[in-house]
């Protein structure tokens, strides 16, 4: 009873703080966030699906911004449009006509509505067909709202295949001589399939900066012939936009969501498990030091000394290279080296004063034990004490981390905040302007660090009174 | 301070030797391999040569010996800066030696951190003074609330500023040490190498100053709370001297200590600072190796890390002394 009450005082007097309600509430959506994570995707999903090669994600855009931005900006991009026959969709038709005994004539019709003021990244037309020796023939049309017709391209669909439109240089130059024809001068720029295909007819598609998408239904219309009696078809048409979910993609079309939601709960266990028991095992050294004392405190506090003086980052970093970690390992061999770092010393200065209170004396003359003292009279009483320094040193480990993934040597399997980073540093996205893809997992960096130091700065000024009226 | 390095080195000497062991049998295993004479040969027999060839090695370099026996030479070496040969990567002049290489590296981290150091030395200092002299106004009061910025690491602030001020306001470079091609007259690029110094000092100014300024100001308004400080005011002395001789002078030693700390966390910070900015110094080098797997250069790195590190201490050791009378050497 009384203890639950002191714990509400304590969480009154905490919450007068403004700083430490934000800061709690900061991290209690984190936690929520790392709670759901563990729960929706668990962790072989997520790292399947962010190791996986590009089929996983291969109707995903390439670096496509987040949905949400298009609610800000003035041109809306486009999302990704998919067109499957397997599937029953509207605007998807599929009629096969029987042609004799053994052919028959297959037409797909998809059609989609184009609304939106930028072209799409890609367009690419996936094809499975089945058939035993002479493959389906297939001629691929296009249609823009305008009900002009376009022959694509004639396609031999053997097994299970891809027309990458946007990288089909014969389209290209076709769409090139076709805007020089109607026009009398060529474009000032490359035509690409995108634009070409998508583009308004008028004088604004000869310079890029004008060239706008015509808005309407669009329709790709495949005629094809079977050529045997169990033959079939089916295509997928994927036109890639320019968003994508609720954090955008990277380079190689993953969805970024995954590798944030997941990178939430690793950050906190590694930055919160590092802090504590860092915290905790150099107390116990401090503590043994300081009651022992004679040749096991000289020994304790040498040891100490030298470890000072390694250098821990190149040290950590050679470890990392030399026998690549994985992060649970890492956090093993961070804690390792620091576990005799300067708290020792500052918990010895204490602990040393401790050592001479009357209670603890009074415990000595009933004959209790060493270990007895150190861990139930000299530990507990400096344990308040420590743990603002403890909360406020959580962000360091989880910043540690990110750094240690930006050199390259975090987690091979694990998606991490700092791996994002890493990535886009490494595909240039500073260059290229793709910064939601650096900004995203920075923001949540920020806002874990924010978080504790908020929380840990409230409580310094709870447990060190001093500090109160400053 | 000697006691120090000794004890260091022969520390790295410790990991070095597994390492050695496992670099000689990664390069006799590519050897084996790669050799023609030796294709013919099955798995198996290739593996016992493989293993003859590295117990060979081992005898040859000695390595078979007691660690005590070896950890002196290694501390020979180290001592004396052999620090043996890259295997990828070179310096600029060509040489594979890793002494030069990292030599040649050097001066641009201690160019760039002393720097930043020093910068953020004076400004916490005078700042802090400053806060504490004038306690409760309002650049005290901006101070403490904004203290709670250093949570986040100084190469974190980089990562943003490259993102403000070279990616989007495209008025600063993004890193380098100095424009490319590098101006051919030296002040064109002494102020070249500023302006690319511009961003990795900002970075660290953000990320440190507000919390070292915090640190001193509480500092010096425990300091400025003693007797002979309000003795000093009594007499009516002019608050310049005041703080000069009655607050400054007294916190220096421990504000010597911190900042030599700090100039130690520096280093350490150092790595990645640079690999943000690409500076090209010792992080950068060390960043390098590391992706390359060049364990000679990652391993000298680490040596001269250890050594800036003792240096840094043994130089401030000595500085403590000027400042404080009373650790003198000779006065008890």
């Amino acid at each position: 009873m009384s203890s639950s009450k002191r714990a509400i005082q304590f969480l009154k007097s905490l919450f007068q703080y403004k700083s430490a309600l934000a800061g709690s509430v900061i991290l209690l959506i984190l936690v929520a966030i790392s709670i759901y994570t563990v729960i929706a995707i668990p962790y072989e999903q997520a790292t399947y699906l962010w190791q996986a090669g590009k089929d996983i994600w291969l109707d995903n855009p390439r670096n496509a911004l987040p949905s949400w931005m298009n609610t800000f900006l003035p041109k809306k991009l486009p999302e990704t449009i998919i067109l499957d026959t397997t599937r029953n969709q509207v605007g998807v038709t599929k009629i096969i006509v029987p042609l004799g005994k053994e052919m028959s004539k297959v037409i797909i019709e998809m059609s989609f509505v184009y609304n939106y003021d930028d072209f799409p990244s890609e367009i690419n037309l996936f094809y499975e067909s089945n058939f035993t020796n002479s493959p389906p023939q297939l001629i691929i049309y296009w249609v823009n709202p305008e009900g002009v017709k376009l022959k694509l391209k004639d396609l031999t669909a053997s097994n299970k295949g891809a027309y990458y439109l946007s990288s089909d240089e014969y389209l290209m130059k076709m769409l090139q001589e076709y805007v020089k024809e109607k026009f009398g001068k060529d474009p000032e720029y490359d035509i690409t399939p995108e634009i070409g295909l998508f583009a308004k007819y008028d004088e604004t598609i000869l310079k890029k900066e004008t060239t706008s998408p015509l808005k309407g239904e669009y329709r790709m219309i495949i005629e094809g012939v079977l050529f045997e009696k169990e033959s079939d078809v089916n295509v997928k048409l994927v036109v890639y936009g320019k968003v994508y979910g609720m954090a955008g993609t990277d380079h190689l079309r993953r969805d970024l969501t995954i590798a944030l939601l997941w990178g939430t709960p690793i950050a906190l266990s590694f930055g919160i498990t590092a802090a504590l028991s860092i915290a905790i095992i150099e107390m116990i050294i401090a503590a043994v030091s300081a009651w022992l004392g004679g040749r096991v405190d000289f020994i304790l506090q040498r040891i100490t000394e030298i470890n000072m003086t390694i250098p821990f980052l190149p040290t950590l970093i050679m470890i990392a290279v030399f026998y690549k970690l994985n992060i649970w390992t890492l956090l093993l061999v961070i804690i390792a080296l620091s576990i005799f770092g300067p708290g020792v010393k500052t918990y010895r200065a204490a602990f040393l004063q401790i050592r001479s209170f009357p209670y603890i004396d009074a415990a000595r003359s009933y004959g209790a034990s060493n270990i007895r003292i150190i861990f139930f009279y000299m530990i507990p009483k400096i344990l308040p004490t420590i743990i603002p320094s403890l909360v406020l040193s959580v962000p360091d480990f989880v910043f540690l981390e990110a750094a240690l993934a930006i050199l390259g040597l975090g987690d091979p399997i694990a998606p991490t905040w700092g791996k994002i980073i890493d990535d886009a540093f490494s595909a240039g996205a500073l260059f290229k302007g793709y910064f939601y893809w650096i900004i995203e997992p920075s923001l949540l960096l920020i806002l874990t660090a924010l978080g504790f130091a908020l929380l840990g700065l409230s409580l310094d000024k709870i447990f060190n009174p001093r500090l109160r009226e400053v | 301070m000697a006691v120090y390095i000794a004890i260091l080195i022969a520390n790295m000497g410790g990991y070095v030797d597994e390492i050695i062991k496992g670099e000689i049998r990664f390069q006799i295993g590519v050897k084996v391999n790669q050799d023609p004479a030796y294709k013919l040969l099955p798995p198996a027999k290739k593996a016992e040569l493989i293993e003859e060839l590295y117990q060979l090695e081992i005898k040859r370099l000695g390595l078979d010996t007691p660690f005590i026996l070896r950890s002196h030479q290694y501390l020979l070496k180290a001592l004396t800066l052999d620090l043996g040969r890259a295997i990828y990567l070179t310096s600029d002049t060509g040489s594979k030696l890793v002494k030069n290489i990292i030599v040649e590296r050097l001066p641009a981290t201690i160019l760039l951190f002393t720097t930043i150091n020093v910068i953020l030395f004076l400004i916490s200092l005078m700042l802090g003074l400053y806060a504490s002299r004038r306690y409760g106004s309002k650049l005290d009061k901006l101070i403490v609330t904004l203290s709670p910025l250093s949570s986040i690491p100084g190469w974190f602030y980089g990562i943003i500023l490259v993102l403000i001020f070279a990616a989007s306001l495209r008025i600063l470079p993004y890193g380098g040490l100095v424009d490319v091609p590098p101006p051919e007259d030296p002040l064109q690029y002494a102020a070249s190498v500023l302006k690319h110094m511009i961003l990795p000092i900002l970075s660290w100014l953000i990320a440190y100053t507000f919390i070292q300024t915090y640190v001193r100001r509480t500092f010096f308004l425990m300091f400025s709370q003693e007797d002979y400080v309000e003795m000093a005011e009594a007499k009516g002395l002019p608050p310049r001297i005041i703080e000069r001789r009655y607050i400054l002078k007294p916190t220096m030693p421990p504000i010597i200590t911190d900042f030599s700390l700090t100039l130690i966390s520096s280093w350490m910070g150092a790595i990645i600072t640079e690999r943000v900015f690409n500076w090209p110094g010792l992080g950068t080098l060390l960043y390098r190796a590391a992706m390359m797997l060049d364990s000679p250069v990652i391993i000298g790195s680490v040596v001269i890390y250890a050594y800036l590190l003792v240096i840094t201490v043994f130089v401030l050791d000595l500085v403590y002394a000027i400042v404080d009378p009373r650790v003198r050497y000779g006065v008890t």
